[in-house]
Protein backbone atom coordinates (compact mmCIF):
# COMPACT_ATOMS: atom_id res chain seq x y z
CA UNK A 1 0.00 0.00 0.00
CA UNK A 2 1.88 3.35 -1.42
CA UNK A 3 0.45 6.62 1.52
CA UNK A 4 1.33 9.72 1.13
CA UNK A 5 4.22 10.53 3.99
CA UNK A 6 5.67 13.93 3.37
CA UNK A 7 5.49 16.69 1.08
CA UNK A 8 7.84 19.26 0.52
CA UNK A 9 8.49 23.03 0.57
CA UNK A 10 10.63 25.21 -0.72
CA UNK A 11 10.93 28.50 1.60
CA UNK A 12 13.22 31.29 2.26
CA UNK A 13 14.20 31.08 5.74
CA UNK A 14 13.43 28.32 7.56
CA UNK A 15 14.04 29.85 11.23
CA UNK A 16 10.56 32.16 10.08
CA UNK A 17 8.56 29.06 8.20
CA UNK A 18 8.90 27.32 11.78
CA UNK A 19 7.70 29.87 13.84
CA UNK A 20 4.95 30.46 11.17
CA UNK A 21 3.80 27.06 11.01
CA UNK A 22 4.14 25.86 14.46
CA UNK A 23 3.42 29.35 16.63
CA UNK A 24 0.28 30.70 13.57
CA UNK A 25 -0.75 28.00 12.10
CA UNK A 26 -0.25 25.48 15.51
CA UNK A 27 1.69 22.37 14.30
CA UNK A 28 4.36 20.77 15.79
CA UNK A 29 7.99 19.84 14.95
CA UNK A 30 8.54 16.11 13.55
CA UNK A 31 12.16 16.47 12.71
CA UNK A 32 14.65 18.95 12.64
CA UNK A 33 17.59 18.00 12.28
CA UNK A 34 21.14 19.56 11.02
CA UNK A 35 23.65 17.50 9.72
CA UNK A 36 27.34 18.98 9.94
CA UNK A 37 29.10 16.46 7.67
CA UNK A 38 26.27 17.75 4.97
CA UNK A 39 27.22 21.07 4.79
CA UNK A 40 24.77 22.03 8.01
CA UNK A 41 21.66 20.48 6.03
CA UNK A 42 19.14 20.83 7.90
CA UNK A 43 15.73 18.06 7.29
CA UNK A 44 12.99 20.02 9.03
CA UNK A 45 9.49 18.46 8.96
CA UNK A 46 6.19 19.69 10.84
CA UNK A 47 3.04 18.21 11.06
CA UNK A 48 -0.64 19.22 12.86
CA UNK A 49 -1.14 18.06 16.38
CA UNK A 50 -2.67 14.47 15.81
CA UNK A 51 -1.76 13.63 12.29
CA UNK A 52 1.66 12.46 12.72
CA UNK A 53 2.13 10.40 9.46
CA UNK A 54 1.89 13.47 7.28
CA UNK A 55 4.81 16.05 7.12
CA UNK A 56 5.34 19.00 5.09
CA UNK A 57 8.96 18.90 4.67
CA UNK A 58 10.20 22.69 5.08
CA UNK A 59 13.32 22.95 2.61
CA UNK A 60 15.89 25.80 2.52
CA UNK A 61 17.00 26.43 -1.31
CA UNK A 62 20.43 25.23 -1.37
CA UNK A 63 23.09 26.60 -3.27
CA UNK A 64 25.65 25.10 -5.71
CA UNK A 65 26.93 22.24 -5.90
CA UNK A 66 22.99 21.26 -5.36
CA UNK A 67 21.62 24.02 -7.03
CA UNK A 68 23.46 26.52 -9.13
CA UNK A 69 22.97 30.00 -8.10
CA UNK A 70 21.14 30.76 -11.07
CA UNK A 71 18.43 27.89 -10.56
CA UNK A 72 18.36 28.75 -6.87
CA UNK A 73 17.49 32.56 -7.60
CA UNK A 74 14.94 31.26 -9.79
CA UNK A 75 13.28 29.19 -7.10
CA UNK A 76 13.98 31.73 -5.06
CA UNK A 77 11.46 34.56 -7.17
CA UNK A 78 8.97 31.70 -8.05
CA UNK A 79 8.45 30.98 -4.30
CA UNK A 80 8.32 35.34 -4.23
CA UNK A 81 5.97 35.21 -6.94
CA UNK A 82 3.56 32.42 -5.59
CA UNK A 83 4.08 30.00 -8.20
CA UNK A 84 5.27 26.99 -6.00
CA UNK A 85 2.66 25.34 -5.31
CA UNK A 86 -0.19 24.78 -3.16
CA UNK A 87 -0.90 23.22 0.35
CA UNK A 88 -4.39 22.42 1.00
CA UNK A 89 -5.24 22.05 4.79
CA UNK A 90 -8.95 20.86 6.15
CA UNK A 91 -10.35 22.23 9.29
CA UNK A 92 -13.83 20.66 11.05
CA UNK A 93 -14.94 24.35 11.30
CA UNK A 94 -13.16 26.97 8.78
CA UNK A 95 -14.59 30.01 10.66
CA UNK A 96 -13.75 29.02 13.69
CA UNK A 97 -10.20 28.61 12.42
CA UNK A 98 -10.24 31.73 10.25
CA UNK A 99 -10.52 33.42 13.01
CA UNK A 100 -7.93 31.67 15.68
CA UNK A 101 -5.47 31.56 12.82
CA UNK A 102 -6.11 35.58 12.21
CA UNK A 103 -5.85 36.32 15.86
CA UNK A 104 -2.31 35.01 15.68
CA UNK A 105 -1.41 36.76 13.08
CA UNK A 106 -2.01 35.17 10.13
CA UNK A 107 -3.25 37.18 6.87
CA UNK A 108 -5.93 35.64 4.86
CA UNK A 109 -5.77 36.48 0.96
CA UNK A 110 -9.27 34.57 1.11
CA UNK A 111 -11.74 34.96 4.31
CA UNK A 112 -13.96 31.67 4.60
CA UNK A 113 -16.46 31.43 1.99
CA UNK A 114 -19.48 28.68 0.68
CA UNK A 115 -18.19 26.52 -2.19
CA UNK A 116 -20.22 23.51 -3.97
CA UNK A 117 -17.62 21.65 -2.24
CA UNK A 118 -17.50 23.28 1.07
CA UNK A 119 -16.17 26.64 2.92
CA UNK A 120 -13.12 27.84 1.33
CA UNK A 121 -10.43 30.42 2.48
CA UNK A 122 -6.82 30.54 1.69
CA UNK A 123 -3.67 32.46 3.32
CA UNK A 124 0.15 32.46 2.25
CA UNK A 125 3.26 31.19 4.19
CA UNK A 126 6.03 34.34 4.82
CA UNK A 127 7.76 33.29 1.69
CA UNK A 128 5.43 33.41 -0.58
CA UNK A 129 3.69 29.96 -0.87
CA UNK A 130 -0.31 29.39 -1.29
CA UNK A 131 -2.45 27.66 1.72
CA UNK A 132 -5.99 26.88 1.72
CA UNK A 133 -7.91 26.11 4.45
CA UNK A 134 -11.09 24.18 3.77
CA UNK A 135 -14.06 22.38 5.51
CA UNK A 136 -15.11 20.10 2.80
CA UNK A 137 -18.42 19.25 2.39
CA UNK A 138 -19.94 16.04 3.06
CA UNK A 139 -20.78 14.61 -0.61
CA UNK A 140 -24.19 12.58 -0.56
CA UNK A 141 -23.92 9.43 -2.23
CA UNK A 142 -24.91 10.05 -5.89
CA UNK B 1 12.03 39.84 9.30
CA UNK B 2 14.35 37.58 7.56
CA UNK B 3 15.13 38.22 3.62
CA UNK B 4 12.54 38.42 1.05
CA UNK B 5 12.91 38.69 -2.69
CA UNK B 6 11.70 41.37 -3.97
CA UNK B 7 8.34 39.92 -6.21
CA UNK B 8 7.60 38.82 -2.67
CA UNK B 9 6.29 42.49 -1.88
CA UNK B 10 4.57 42.42 -6.01
CA UNK B 11 2.88 39.46 -4.69
CA UNK B 12 1.13 40.96 -1.48
CA UNK B 13 -0.03 43.68 -4.31
CA UNK B 14 -1.45 40.85 -6.51
CA UNK B 15 -3.16 39.39 -3.51
CA UNK B 16 -4.83 42.60 -2.61
CA UNK B 17 -5.92 42.71 -5.92
CA UNK B 18 -7.36 38.94 -5.43
CA UNK B 19 -9.00 40.03 -1.73
CA UNK B 20 -10.33 43.25 -2.53
CA UNK B 21 -11.17 43.76 -6.27
CA UNK B 22 -14.66 44.67 -4.77
CA UNK B 23 -13.81 47.69 -3.59
CA UNK B 24 -12.41 50.67 -4.95
CA UNK B 25 -9.32 49.58 -5.35
CA UNK B 26 -6.70 51.08 -7.52
CA UNK B 27 -3.26 50.69 -8.55
CA UNK B 28 -1.93 53.33 -6.36
CA UNK B 29 -3.28 51.06 -3.41
CA UNK B 30 -1.71 48.14 -5.19
CA UNK B 31 1.66 50.15 -5.20
CA UNK B 32 1.55 51.00 -1.45
CA UNK B 33 0.80 46.89 -0.29
CA UNK B 34 4.20 46.50 -2.28
CA UNK B 35 5.90 49.86 -0.25
CA UNK B 36 7.04 51.08 -3.97
CA UNK B 37 6.59 54.33 -5.74
CA UNK B 38 3.79 53.60 -8.26
CA UNK B 39 5.48 54.04 -11.35
CA UNK B 40 8.69 51.36 -9.97
CA UNK B 41 5.83 49.28 -9.01
CA UNK B 42 4.06 49.13 -11.99
CA UNK B 43 7.43 48.45 -13.78
CA UNK B 44 8.11 45.61 -11.68
CA UNK B 45 4.77 44.48 -11.36
CA UNK B 46 4.68 43.78 -15.10
CA UNK B 47 8.49 42.61 -15.08
CA UNK B 48 7.38 39.75 -12.43
CA UNK B 49 3.73 38.92 -13.95
CA UNK B 50 3.82 40.03 -17.26
CA UNK B 51 0.82 42.26 -17.24
CA UNK B 52 0.49 45.66 -15.84
CA UNK B 53 -1.19 46.16 -12.18
CA UNK B 54 -4.03 47.82 -13.88
CA UNK B 55 -4.51 44.48 -16.47
CA UNK B 56 -4.67 42.26 -13.71
CA UNK B 57 -6.66 44.02 -11.47
CA UNK B 58 -9.17 44.74 -14.74
CA UNK B 59 -9.36 41.15 -15.73
CA UNK B 60 -9.47 40.14 -12.26
CA UNK B 61 -12.99 41.96 -11.75
CA UNK B 62 -14.01 41.35 -15.04
CA UNK B 63 -13.56 36.83 -14.17
CA UNK B 64 -15.23 37.63 -11.16
CA UNK B 65 -17.93 38.93 -12.40
CA UNK B 66 -18.31 36.28 -15.12
CA UNK B 67 -18.48 33.86 -12.71
CA UNK B 68 -21.61 35.89 -11.25
CA UNK B 69 -23.31 35.59 -13.86
CA UNK B 70 -22.48 32.08 -14.57
CA UNK B 71 -23.81 31.24 -10.85
CA UNK B 72 -26.61 33.86 -9.95
CA UNK B 73 -29.00 35.81 -11.47
CA UNK B 74 -28.31 39.03 -10.41
CA UNK B 75 -28.30 42.02 -12.59
CA UNK B 76 -25.81 43.42 -14.76
CA UNK B 77 -25.69 46.68 -12.89
CA UNK B 78 -25.50 44.77 -9.48
CA UNK B 79 -22.63 42.70 -11.09
CA UNK B 80 -20.81 45.63 -12.36
CA UNK B 81 -20.95 47.02 -8.89
CA UNK B 82 -20.24 43.88 -6.63
CA UNK B 83 -16.78 44.16 -8.51
CA UNK B 84 -16.10 47.01 -7.89
CA UNK B 85 -16.35 49.09 -10.99
CA UNK B 86 -18.30 51.83 -11.11
CA UNK B 87 -20.04 52.67 -14.73
CA UNK B 88 -21.97 50.11 -16.10
CA UNK B 89 -21.80 51.45 -19.53
CA UNK B 90 -17.71 50.83 -19.85
CA UNK B 91 -18.23 47.72 -17.61
CA UNK B 92 -20.52 46.24 -20.63
CA UNK B 93 -17.62 47.52 -23.54
CA UNK B 94 -14.86 45.99 -21.35
CA UNK B 95 -16.60 42.53 -20.58
CA UNK B 96 -17.56 42.59 -24.19
CA UNK B 97 -13.97 43.14 -25.60
CA UNK B 98 -12.59 41.00 -23.80
CA UNK B 99 -15.06 37.87 -23.81
CA UNK B 100 -16.33 38.69 -27.25
CA UNK B 101 -19.73 38.67 -26.01
CA UNK B 102 -22.21 40.87 -23.81
CA UNK B 103 -22.46 40.20 -20.18
CA UNK B 104 -26.34 39.08 -21.05
CA UNK B 105 -25.15 36.84 -23.98
CA UNK B 106 -22.60 35.26 -22.07
CA UNK B 107 -24.76 34.28 -19.47
CA UNK B 108 -27.15 32.81 -22.14
CA UNK B 109 -24.13 30.75 -23.41
CA UNK B 110 -22.87 29.53 -19.95
CA UNK B 111 -25.21 28.08 -17.61
CA UNK B 112 -24.03 26.92 -14.09
CA UNK B 113 -21.84 23.88 -14.72
CA UNK B 114 -22.31 21.30 -12.34
CA UNK B 115 -18.95 19.63 -13.13
CA UNK B 116 -16.77 22.88 -12.13
CA UNK B 117 -18.83 22.21 -8.60
CA UNK B 118 -15.67 20.45 -6.94
CA UNK B 119 -13.29 22.29 -8.41
CA UNK B 120 -10.93 24.14 -5.55
CA UNK B 121 -12.10 27.89 -5.71
CA UNK B 122 -8.54 29.02 -6.15
CA UNK B 123 -8.26 27.12 -9.45
CA UNK B 124 -11.57 28.96 -11.00
CA UNK B 125 -9.92 31.95 -9.96
CA UNK B 126 -6.43 31.55 -11.63
CA UNK B 127 -8.03 29.66 -14.85
CA UNK B 128 -10.87 31.67 -15.36
CA UNK B 129 -9.35 35.24 -15.62
CA UNK B 130 -9.66 36.46 -19.01
CA UNK B 131 -6.31 37.88 -21.41
CA UNK B 132 -6.44 41.34 -21.50
CA UNK B 133 -7.28 43.01 -24.84
CA UNK B 134 -7.07 46.54 -25.02
CA UNK B 135 -8.21 48.97 -27.23
CA UNK B 136 -7.81 52.41 -27.90
CA UNK B 137 -10.71 53.75 -25.48
CA UNK B 138 -9.40 52.60 -22.22
CA UNK B 139 -5.51 53.08 -23.10
CA UNK B 140 -4.27 54.79 -19.62
CA UNK B 141 -0.97 56.69 -19.07
CA UNK B 142 1.79 55.26 -18.44
CA UNK B 143 2.51 53.78 -14.82
CA UNK B 144 -1.05 53.45 -14.06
Amino acid sequence: MIKIANAQLWVHDQDEALAFYTQKLGMEVQVDATLPEMGDFRWLTVAPAGQPDVAIVLMAIPGPPVMDAETAEQVRTLVAKGFAGTVFLTTDDCQASYEELRSRGVEFTEAPEDRPYGIDSGFRDPSGNSIRLTQVRELSPA
Amino acid sequence: MAFAPPARHLLRAKDLADARYFDALTVTDLARAAGLSQAHFSREFRRAFGETPHAYLLTRRLERAAALLRNTDRSVLEICLAVGLQSVGSFTTTFTRVYGMSPTAYRATFPPAAQHALVPACVIRAYGRPQHRTFREDSVPAGT
